[in-house]
């Protein structure tokens, strides 16, 4: 009873936050209600026993990325509404005539997996979190490995794509030129 | 009464819809990242509930290696957003036209 009342009630909290995050014309409110949406999305984690994927869900999600996204927005005019405005209604109707269809296709096909075994069951002795640990670092490491530099990767990327001054390499510099180095807000000064 | 695998991936199918059509209908670059965020959750929700209810972990396996590709898209498209958006002053989808013939 008790799983009941908490499945409906934090699927009608997430579809809320979600639906808000969509319509919204305030980037600031869509990113207040995604961060709430995905923690409570987490619930939805702890309901299915998966208690290691809720905790990663909240770390991961309302920790890192919502913090990323709160300091790029603060690259952006987030006042300066975008127009919202659909140049091709048609085109868009029937786009989402297909996915509809399609959903409707996924839905309705038979289900081949019904008689499929469990590769790697749930031990209930063990607890998600060690088994988790179980199969991650014994028939998942190569992935976890290649998501790993991925991780890497993306992190370089980002700081040479956000960062400033990429073009000047301050370790090949002396320290007089360092200081007699222009900043960005001078030479607009001087532009002035 | 209690909850099915089928309530699950139809919450899942709900939300993944409401990702799908911030992402058809937003002309912000930002809320078509948000957009993709939302759609990536709702497939983590159902890969999570297919693994309770078939008891078998390779779900969640899977569900953690979505999380990890969410967190460097953010990172790497975030990046390609600032830098657009010093370049062109705007982060309108339409302003994406370069290569218009």
């Amino acid at each position: 009873m008790f799983e009941v009342v908490a499945f409906y009630l934090f699927a009608f909290l997430t579809i809320a936050m979600f639906t808000v995050t969509v319509i919204t014309k305030n980037a600031l409110y869509a990113l207040s209600s995604l961060a709430a949406g995905m923690i409570f999305i987490s619930a939805f984690f702890f309901l299915l026993g998966a208690e290691f994927l809720g905790a990663v869900q909240i770390v991961v999600y309302t920790g890192a990325v919502m913090a990323l996204y709160a300091f790029g927005m603060m690259f952006f005019d987030s006042i300066n509404d975008v127009q919202e405005s659909v140049a091709n209604p048609r085109l868009t109707f029937m786009l989402t005539g297909i996915v509809a269809l399609l959903v409707v296709a996924i839905f309705v096909a038979p289900i081949i997996g019904a008689n499929a075994t469990a590769h790697y069951p749930i031990h209930e002795a063990y607890g998600n979190t060690q088994d988790i640990g179980l199969v991650l670092f014994t028939k998942y490491l190569v992935p976890f490995e290649v998501a790993a530099v991925m991780l890497l990767v993306a992190m370089i990327g980002g700081i040479i794509l956000a960062g400033k001054k990429m073009d000047i390499s301050i370790t090949q510099l002396s320290e007089h030129e360092i200081d007699n180095h222009k900043t960005d807000t001078e030479i607009e000064k001087d532009i002035k | 009464m209690s909850v099915t695998l089928n309530d699950y991936l139809i919450l899942s199918t709900l939300i993944f819809m409401i990702g799908m059509y911030g992402a058809l209908r937003r002309k912000n670059l930002l809320m078509l990242f948000f957009s993709t965020e939302i759609m990536l959750n709702a497939v983590n929700i159902g890969m999570a509930a297919i693994s309770k209810f078939h008891g078998d972990l390779t779900g969640q396996m899977f569900a953690f290696f979505i999380i990890a590709i969410a967190a460097s898209e953010v990172a790497i498209g975030l990046g390609l957003l600032v830098l657009w958006f010093k370049r062109n002053n705007n982060i309108n989808l339409d302003s994406l036209q370069s290569m218009k013939g």
